[in-house]
């Protein structure tokens, strides 16, 4: 994060913050992790249920399930997580294509393609997880090498304690944002999210995919052993997309809120303004 | 397989969704021939990458029999309605054969009975659906490696093709017939069988009766069910649909692997 002091006299200093290899692969997360979402629900499609153990079908009982039911002389969709269930007419189970209410997991907004095409949203899937994982890889090399892991992610030992991350908290929930010197690095809660996504999240994803794949549990069995199954390591691959799809959004609205125009420039052009605090109006 | 959609049936839909509201542009991109290409470019990847690791004899886990599943579903066709099949069954497959043919030496006839007295395996493996369901099932039946060595395979042979007894889909040109293709790396892989037995008794015919491909390191469409002919071929291309196998031929890796 070399700095360039210029807009000093407006308050302002304008720093190098992301290199072009993160923006880089940034941006090509971007594309891989909204390509493989849109996929995966359509490959979920073909089996809306999730089980647990080494095996699942139509006679074991599901975790969850999104199926449309019989309702009177109509039908609805009901998604049934454990023993809790809901009426998802119009979304899950059951939603319109072509006009005509049809059994589906995820409706087709959400699903590539949009229609029913088990083949064609695997092919898409892999594909888009073999340059996922190649990426990352890239990335990961490179956060060692470069030691940006290091330097500006790994929280410092007095970024760890309950009152700092408790100070934190509140500002977040107050959308204030550090200014100043301390808008230089991430803060704690951003290094703790993204340190938790880009080592916890994404390995979990590859893992409990591979492990869904009989040649690679011929590979790797251990890995049947760490998750319990391919049935449960096909739940945890879902619950984790959903975690980080949950991530996307309170991600993406952190970024509008603390500077929508700066946070893409930075991430577009590797440039961030800093706005000191000590002079009043000048808002990014 | 029952529920996957077939590309006939896809297509009537694409084309009832495109006449009435026009394809989105992402729909567009999908159907492209060069995206499709592309995309394909993955499963190379994928089968080099898992065969590099894989070696040719790692074994896909076995289970106990405390691991079985309590119902195997059936999938795909669950009773062939051809009057072939009809006529075996009735008369318990006691006047079924399988041939065994193509590039090899000493082409055979195989009746059940001469199956069920060659040596067998046992084993208790994870049947992974493409769809994403599995069940655990306990196979016992003929190494395929074992009676290709009986035939002896010509040197030109690179495939080994299965065809089955039952039409899945109802075509004129005779292209929905079930069939698969492996390679002679899985053909020769230890847990690659001929199962004629499911759970300690005679193979259901709901479950490929009375003969069914185990391919363990791959998903459940390469499992081919109601087994009539082994054919053992240089190249895939003239073959049904040409790419190796029913579902291939609709759009489906001809690698199962992931």
């Amino acid at each position: 994060m070399a700095t360039i002091d210029a807009g000093v006299a407006t308050g302002r200093t304008v720093i190098y913050r992301h290199s072009l290899l993160v923006r880089l692969s940034h941006w090509v997360n971007v594309l891989c992790m909204t390509v493989l979402l849109f996929s995966g629900l359509q490959i979920f499609n073909a089996h809306p249920a999730l089980y647990w153990g080494q095996y699942g079908a139509d006679n074991d009982p599901s975790f969850i399930s999104m199926e449309a039911v019989e309702d009177g002389d109509k039908a609805k969709g009901v998604t049934r997580v454990g023993s809790l269930s809901f009426n998802t007419t119009g979304v899950l189970g059951l939603s319109q294509v072509d006009g005509e209410a049809t059994a589906r997991g995820f409706p087709e907004w959400l699903t590539i393609p949009s229609y029913q095409d088990l083949a064609t949203g695997r092919r898409w899937h892999f594909f888009f997880a073999w340059l996922f994982v190649i990426n990352g890889f890239i990335y990961l090399a490179y956060g060692l090498l470069s030691r940006h892991f290091r330097r500006d992610l790994l929280p410092a030992g007095n970024e760890l304690t309950p009152a700092h991350i408790g100070h934190e908290i509140v500002n977040h929930a107050r959308l204030r944002f550090p200014k100043g010197p301390e808008a230089r690095h991430y803060n704690t809660l951003q290094k703790l999210t993204y340190v938790a996504v880009i080592f916890l999240l994404l390995p979990l994803m590859i893992l409990t995919g591979l492990t869904m794949s009989p040649g690679f549990d011929a590979v790797a069995p251990w890995l049947l052993d760490i998750f319990g199954g391919r049935q449960s390591a096909r739940t945890i691959h879902f619950l984790t997309a959903f975690s980080l799809t949950a991530f996307v959004v309170v991600h993406v609205a952190m970024v509008i809120l603390s500077g929508v125009f700066n946070n893409l420039r930075s991430m577009i052009t590797g440039y961030y303004a800093i706005d000191h605090g000590d002079i009043k109006g000048d808002k990014l | 397989m029952s529920r996957i959609i077939t590309r006939r049936r896809f297509l009537i839909g694409a084309t009832m969704t495109a006449s009435a509201l026009g394809l989105s542009g992402c729909d567009a991109l999908v159907e492209s021939d060069r995206t499709k290409s592309v995309l394909k470019i993955a499963e190379g990847f994928s089968m080099k990458t898992q065969r590099f690791l894989l070696g040719d004899n790692a074994l896909a886990r076995e289970f106990t029999e405390a691991d079985l599943s309590p119902v195997f579903r059936a999938n795909g066709t669950s009773m062939p309605d051809n009057p072939q099949y009809l006529d075996w069954m009735n008369q318990q497959f006691s006047t079924w054969k399988l041939d065994v043919g193509g590039l090899v030496d000493k082409p055979m006839q195989l009746s059940l009975a001469d199956l069920k007295a060659l040596p067998a395996r046992t084993q208790i493996t994870r049947h992974d659906c493409v769809e994403g369901w599995s069940a655990i099932g306990k196979w016992t039946g003929v190494p395929l490696g074992a009676l290709l060595k009986t035939v002896g395979l010509k040197p030109e042979a690179r495939y080994i093709v299965f065809h089955c007894a039952d039409e899945y889909e109802k075509t004129l040109d005779g292209t929905g017939w079930y069939y698969e293709s492996i390679d002679l790396v899985d053909a020769f892989h230890p847990q690659t069988i001929l199962a004629h037995t499911m759970n300690g008794r005679d193979l259901e015919v709901a479950h490929g009766a009375p003969l069914r491909l185990r391919v363990e390191r791959q998903l459940g469409y390469k499992q081919a069910k109601y087994l009539t002919r082994i054919e053992a071929v240089a190249d895939l291309g003239r073959l049904y649909g040409g790419s190796g196998g029913f579902w291939e031929d609709r759009g489906y890796e001809w690698y199962a692997g992931i």
